[in-house]
């Protein structure tokens, strides 16, 4: 095979992988609309909050210690104890899950049965608060994640593809990141245990239930906003993921909140109440950016992964609203 | 048979709109299946029937949310194209719906203003300058919606927001809206559903008061039998997407399969 | 007894439908007039002007246009920066290319390109509604920026890739340019605030406004009264694009006078203005400049109490800058959806009782 064809398979190949981390943004996108009807724009920046907390943990950070140290003018930086990465990523999920809480406790339960478009506005807000806040917490330097994960090319694959060319072309294997492949299987273990704690416990029924039709749910003894406190846990679960994900590729910093914005036309193409939707819209929008800008890229002076996923959904969007796996809409007068 | 004057002295003239063979399908299931009925100038048509027998679905194929598989709709004696509401509106058809369809954001004066946008027509740069036509237009239109405020009494709540305002008073409003368009054809979706017993004689009185005195053609749907008996001219009864009665009042009243489908058999 | 409207009766239509119904309202507005274009010009200097008259002017008609269109028509775009690029950049290849044109032709003309790009971009509309056409707009955004980024012709293969206003002078003043006079700049951009400030209102009060509201409330009641959607929803993302371009060309001619793209339309630019939108109030004329306002003199007082005042670091300050501006959005949005226009309503409402409670 030439190498032209095999670096276009590797182009494809890295699409796939960087797809699966925008699944993985999204996938929290989806869980929180299915049991809300909130778009939730801030799921990137609860992504790089998750991320930042766990950093500061794992280093033993003071919190706010900027604004402490601007207020009493003392000199306070970290505790000088480390922690262990497990640990820290517990603590940081008992964290989400106190938000989780706040969220409910001072904006959901105020903007119930308010219009989806306000509802995304709040998030916006959301999204704003929590950048502002996430910084003034743990400081907006960039900081380096490390949970212990694999990282690198991997020469166990590039060693067992290198024969794919022939002999003396300018073919050295497929370079794929190791951190890509644990990616990939942490997204798969979580697209599986959500989909089994979905159908097949009480509170994934009852999950269900508060999709389908808010009011019969609570007709039949299903408290809503407990519900709401639990997705936007499992939100802030799956945006933790995705933050040690997305941190330990390129460091943990501001830029980490705009995976939202790759997030966005993956959901548009995939539907908004479709898991399957996001793994495979994630999927098609990864290798879509990765191969456009490989091929039409340097035609068009290059830089083309900032907007062609929005085209993209956009035109698909033109001639199928609902995505792929949404549900088809039927609009009653 | 054409013009002829009722017992009340109002003349109902030639067939202003006429739907012939129309089958509806959603996907596998026919919601309406081969129905044809006429409507006369000046007459008062009533649609009646048990619920899901299709009577909303016909008055939207008639003014064109629905596109019908098979069938023709002739209006004015030419047959009408396949066209969007919007087109149908500017025709003269016109509407209210039974689960009210008012903007809530605006104040009753500009509902009702909004009902007469077919009829204005002043372009963009001149509504940008408001001077001179555009104002003239304004104040000319604004005096007729007086009118019909005026006519449906509600002179009191011109200003208020239409979403405070209690559920007949807003049927009356969209009623007002409708007749700003000055529509050829009005079709009411269940006018006097959830009424009491005040309002539904007040709304009964509107109706024939439009068709007395503007002339209106009037389709509408009604689940009380009493006012449909009272107040129409003749009846179309629909049960299960078919139609299985037509005529006047007491012919359908007297119809047995209507009495069956609908007026339920008699327990003896 | 502040506020009074008690004995203010109306005898035609025209007097029942005038701007401001409420005599006490009609004195309120001439004199903020006389204050803005007779006294402030003699006081303004630079900083005054560069922190928050001209940006706030600016901005007030982005948010103008926005609020068209969002507000009135119900339609709601992330991609206000992206169109503002547009203005700025037709601005610019005017003012280059035609040097002898007018500045405020050119400044219509940007406005009119913008509308053009803007329609285009309105198309999808009318196949997704709410936050899928949010999002579509955000495909606005992105590719708009990139394509003034990448594509040379359009910043005249300068070597920064930046745009830079030209020196344009009209009856011997310097109107843009680095010698611009602060008043200039500030007079400049009020005279095209008045202008289109009145515009929208007499759009919004009309047929074409009304056409919009319609949309906005209930698009199907709307079809039947004969609202066509497309041209309803094309017209107002024209009309919302022609605001938001004029306000580009603005800020890039007379504000900056030179601009990176990426930098001065990012998207947090768009994410301003539709919080000016939502603080001011949807459907609000009042309610844009009141939004504008406020989002433009927040950063200017936090920057003053807290890094000149307190002697905070200024990083410290623009993170307070978000956590403050988001809360305030969710705030609004929670406790007042029609934001700033609807409590000064609420307030005249109290003022007119003063001091009985009802």
């Amino acid at each position: 095979m030439s190498p032209d064809f095999l670096y276009a398979i590797e182009v494809l190949l890295n699409g796939l992988m960087a797809g699966v981390m925008y699944s993985l943004v999204a996938l929290g996108f989806v869980l929180i609309f299915k049991a809300s009807g909130v778009f939730n724009y801030a799921q990137g920046v609860m992504a790089l909050f998750a991320a930042l907390t766990l950093v500061g943990i794992m280093n033993g950070q003071v919190p706010f210690s900027h604004l402490i140290n601007a207020v009493f003018g003392t000199h306070l930086h970290d505790f000088g104890w480390q922690v262990p990465a497990l640990a820290a990523i517990a603590l940081t999920a008992v964290v989400m899950v106190f938000f989780a809480i706040l969220v409910e406790k001072l904006i959901l339960k105020y903007l119930i049965g308010q219009e989806p478009i306000i509802l995304f506005m709040a998030t916006i807000g959301l999204a704003y608060f929590m950048e502002g806040f996430g910084d003034l917490m743990w400081g907006a330097d960039i900081k380096a994640l490390d949970v212990g994960l694999p990282k690198g090319g991997s020469l166990w694959i590039e060693e067992n593809t290198v024969w794919l060319a022939a002999e003396g072309e300018r073919f050295f294997g497929f370079f794929i990141d190791k951190l890509d492949i644990s990616a990939t299987i942490v997204a798969i273990i979580l697209v599986v245990a959500l989909t089994l704690f979905s159908q097949y416990t009480a509170t994934g029924r009852a999950l269900r239930a508060v999709a389908d039709d808010h009011q019969a749910a609570m007709s039949v003894g299903i408290s809503l906003r407990a519900i709401w406190v639990i997705t936007w846990s499992i939100a802030g679960f799956v945006a933790l993921v995705a933050g040690i994900m997305w941190g330990s590729k390129s460091g943990v910093q501001f830029s980490l909140a705009f995976i939202v914005l790759k997030a966005l036309p993956v959901l548009m193409l995939g539907g908004f109440t479709s898991i399957p939707g996001a793994i495979v819209g994630g999927l098609i929008i990864g290798m879509g950016e990765k191969l456009f800008e490989f091929f039409i890229g340097p035609l068009i002076g290059g830089a083309t992964e900032n907007w062609f996923a929005y085209v993209l959904a956009l035109i698909f969007l033109v001639f199928r609203p609902q995505g792929l796996f949404g549900e088809r809409i039927i609009e009653r007068v | 048979m054409s013009s002829y004057v009722t017992p009340d002295g109002r003349t109902i003239g030639d067939v202003l709109l006429e739907v012939k063979n129309i089958t509806l399908r959603f996907g596998g299931v026919e919601a309406i299946k081969d129905i044809s009925f006429d409507v006369r100038e000046g007459e008062i048509r009533a649609i009646i029937g048990p619920n899901g027998a299709g009577k909303s679905s016909m008055l939207n194929v008639i003014n064109g949310f629905y596109h019908p598989q098979e069938g023709e709709i002739w209006f004015h004696g030419k047959k009408r194209r396949a066209m969007k509401p919007s087109q149908i509106a500017r025709q003269g058809i016109a509407r209210t719906f039974q689960n009210i369809a008012l903007f809530k954001g605006m104040n009753t004066l500009d509902n009702i203003m909004t009902g007469c946008f077919t009829h204005m027509h002043t372009s963009l740069i001149e509504q940008a300058i408001w001077w001179g036509r555009a104002e003239r237009e304004e104040y000319r239109y604004r005096e007729k919606v007086e009118h019909i405020i005026d006519f449906l009494e509600i002179q009191a709540i011109r200003k208020t927001p239409v979403g405070a305002l209690p559920y007949g008073l807003q049927k009356r409003v969209e009623l007002a809206r409708a007749l700003a368009a000055e529509p050829k054809l009005l079709l009411l979706d269940e006018p006097m559903a959830g009424m009491n017993v005040e309002e539904k004689e007040d709304m009964c009185r509107f109706v024939l008061d439009v068709n007395a005195e503007f002339g209106t053609t009037i389709v509408l749907i009604e689940h009380d039998m009493g006012v449909v008996m009272d107040i129409s001219d003749r009846v179309v009864v629909l049960d299960y997407g078919r139609k299985i009665g037509d005529g006047v009042p007491d012919e359908v009243r007297s119809n047995q399969e209507v009495i069956d489908a609908y007026l339920g058999v008699p327990h003896d | 007894m502040y506020y009074r409207e008690a004995g203010d009766f109306k005898t035609s239509y025209r007097a029942d439908q005038q701007n401001f119904p409420i005599r006490f309202d009609r004195i309120h507005f001439w004199v903020m007039m006389v204050l803005a274009f007779g006294v402030v010009p003699f006081f303004i200097n630079d900083y005054w002007a560069n922190a928050v008259f001209v940006p706030f002017l600016i901005f007030a008609i982005a948010t103008l246009g926005l609020n068209l269109l969002t507000g009135y028509c119900g339609q709601v775009s992330l991609g206000s920066a992206g169109f503002m690029a547009v203005g700025a950049y037709a601005c610019y290849k005017l003012m280059t290319s035609f040097p002898d044109l007018n500045f405020f032709v050119v400044v219509l003309l940007s406005g009119g390109i913008t509308a053009m790009v803007g329609t285009a971009f309105g198309l999808p509309s009318l196949r997704i509604k709410g936050f899928y056409l949010a999002v579509a707009t955000l495909a606005a955004q992105f590719f708009l920026v990139w394509l003034f980024n990448k594509v040379p012709w359009f910043y005249n293969n300068s070597a920064s890739g930046q745009i830079s206003v030209p020196r344009r002078e009209m009856l011997g003043i310097p109107i843009t340019g680095p010698e611009t006079a602060a008043s200039t700049k500030y007079l400049i951009c009020l005279i095209i605030v008045f202008v289109l400030g009145f515009v929208a209102r007499n759009l919004t009060r009309g047929r074409i406004g009304r056409s919009w509201m319609a949309i906005r409330d209930m698009d199907f009641a709307a079809e039947i009264i004969g609202v066509d959607p497309l041209r309803a929803k094309l017209s107002a993302f024209a009309i919302s694009s022609f605001y938001i371009g004029i306000a580009g060309a603005l800020f890039f001619s007379v504000y900056l006078g030179a601009v990176e793209v990426g930098e001065a339309f990012g998207i947090n630019n768009s994410f301003l203005i539709l919080f000016m939108v939502i603080i001011g109030g949807l459907g609000s004329i009042y309610g844009s400049f009141a939004g504008a306002a406020f989002l433009i003199l927040m950063p200017v007082l936090l920057k003053n109490v807290l890094v000149s005042g307190l002697g905070w670091p200024s990083d410290l300050a623009a993170h307070l800058e978000f956590m403050i501006m988001g809360a305030l959005i969710i705030i609004f949005l929670i406790v007042e959806p029609h934001g700033l226009a609807r409590l000064w309503a609420v307030t005249k409402q109290k003022l007119r009782l003063w001091p009985f409670p009802y």
